[in-house]
């Protein structure tokens, strides 16, 4: 205990303040973006997916793949492919770009999975009466199966953000310079590791809770119901 | 002249075969209803009217029009005509009584907000509701929901009403005022499909009865026939069983 007092002064220096600070960042970008493109893609995904036109079929039969392969596969195994294909094609070798498109990619295949199940929460009968009184099917999503999915697609949906935040410390493994490879470099400085590592629990923190209030806030407000 | 012709119709869910070589006009004005026991077919007949079930085979022409159920555009024209009361009335949940009556003429059809809002609150009080406009479905009773739902209908101006089964949640006193309005609406000229399983109202409304069993039609007459003297072996024993149970 009194060795890790005496550190403290030596382990919040500047430069590992930012060095952190930077780390923290990178989680915050990866999980944002992934979490905003995994929203927006997995729900025009989840839309598509619940059309009945015979046109766009090969597009759900694709749809499907893709969601079914990145469910099943595990989040570093994920990560670990497209490290290796994008050194293969030598498309880039930018590791917080190969991170985000992963990122990008698992939280598409599963945040579309949850809203297609909200979508499908709601019975037949709401579809039934909106077609009779000739809405579209945008319409009928827009305002009368969205309105009523809310509730069940956001609380499923943040829990996602917020183990999110927490996978993307995987990304540490293709040497992306985010919060849990942070901790790994000062603890391999010489820092102790209940520092390093307890440093970075605070920071995760920090990240997920506002996260976790929005999320509650957001339920309040889009799922009461009452419109 | 027949408001809507059905030839030769047949219709499926899955493999179910639900409508079988169905045949029947129904002519401006007229208010038919379908009765028969469950499973006949007759929610089927309805449901296909407003393009909720696509015909395999035969066809259907309103107003001497043939109907092209593939054809979105075709679909439109007939929803445009045909209002749909359901059993389970279908409102939405996430609206209030008021907005459940009024999105579909603004939004869908485009009428004038203020006329069509006036419309509404003319409805809901001609069914009670007046008092329940900022009431949302589930806080209200079966009856009361199924009464927005026939406001709902009625405030897309159709020319034609379907009610599948619309009195079998209502309360015993709120049946008499549901009557009420089906008659007034009968006078004002609304064609109507019934589908019902209370046969004194289906006895005292209809101009016609179609007794429907397994899909297909056994038979087609006028109330007092089809309940005291019906030509099939088959409505005779549906009428005879109902009328007794009572």
């Amino acid at each position: 205990m009194e060795r890790l007092i005496e550190e403290i002064p030596n382990f919040f220096t500047i430069w590992n303040v930012i060095f952190l600070a930077k780390a923290m960042g990178v989680t915050f970008l990866l999980t944002a973006i992934g979490c905003i493109v995994g929203f927006s893609v997995g729900g025009l995904l989840a839309i598509f997916r619940k059309t009945k036109t015979i046109f766009l079929l090969p597009i759900r039969i694709l749809i499907v793949i893709y969601t079914e392969i990145f469910r099943r596969i595990p989040f570093l195994v994920s990560l670990l492919l497209f490290f290796y294909v994008f050194q293969i094609i030598k498309i880039s070798d930018d590791l917080f770009l190969i991170a985000t498109i992963t990122v990008c990619v698992i939280a598409t295949a599963y945040i579309g999975e949850i809203i297609r199940s909200g979508i499908e929460s709601i019975n037949q009968t709401q579809w039934d009466a909106a077609t009779a009184m000739n809405f579209t099917y945008y319409q009928t999503l827009k305002e009368i199966i969205f309105p009523q999915a809310w509730k069940v697609i956001l609380p499923p949906a943040f829990g996602f953000f917020i183990m999110f935040i927490k996978d993307t410390a995987l990304a540490s493994q293709i040497g992306v310079m985010e919060l849990t490879f942070a901790a790994k470099v000062l603890n391999n400085k010489g820092f102790s590791p209940l520092l390093s590592f307890g440093t970075i629990l605070i920071l995760y923190f920090i990240l997920s809770f506002p996260l976790d209030r929005f999320g509650k806030y957001m339920e309040k407000k889009l799922a009461s119901n009452r419109n | 002249m027949p408001q809507i012709e059905i030839k030769s119709a047949n219709a499926f869910y899955d493999k179910l075969h639900v409508l079988k070589n169905i045949e029947l006009s129904v002519d401006r004005g007229e208010i038919v209803s379908l009765i028969g026991p469950s499973g006949s077919g007759k929610s089927s007949l309805l449901k296909m009217l407003v393009g909720l079930l696509i015909p395999k085979s035969g066809d259907v022409y309103l107003n001497k029009t043939l109907v092209n159920f593939n054809n979105q555009s075709d679909l439109r024209v007939i929803r445009e005509q045909i209002a749909i009361v359901f059993q389970q009335y279908n409102l939405f949940q996430n609206m209030n009584v008021l907005k459940n009556v009024s999105i579909a003429p603004t939004k869908i059809q485009k009428r004038n907000p203020k006329e069509v809002n006036d419309q509404a609150l003319f409805l809901l009080e001609k069914v009670g509701l007046k008092d329940k406009l900022e009431s949302y479905p589930d806080e209200l009773s079966g009856g009361q929901q199924q009464r927005v739902a026939i406001a709902r209908a009625l405030c897309l101006n159709p020319e034609i009403l379907l009610l599948d089964e619309i009195t079998s949640a209502l309360d015993p006193e709120l049946v008499k005022e549901v009557l009420d309005s089906i008659r007034l609406l009968a006078a004002e000229g609304m064609t109507m499909l019934i589908v019902s399983h209370e046969m004194s109202f289906v006895r005292e409304v209809s101009s016609r009865v179609v007794f429907m069993d397994d899909g297909s039609i056994i038979e087609v007459n006028n109330p007092k026939n089809i309940f005291e003297s019906p030509k099939e072996k088959r409505t005779l024993d549906f009428v005879g069983k109902i009328l007794k149970d009572k």
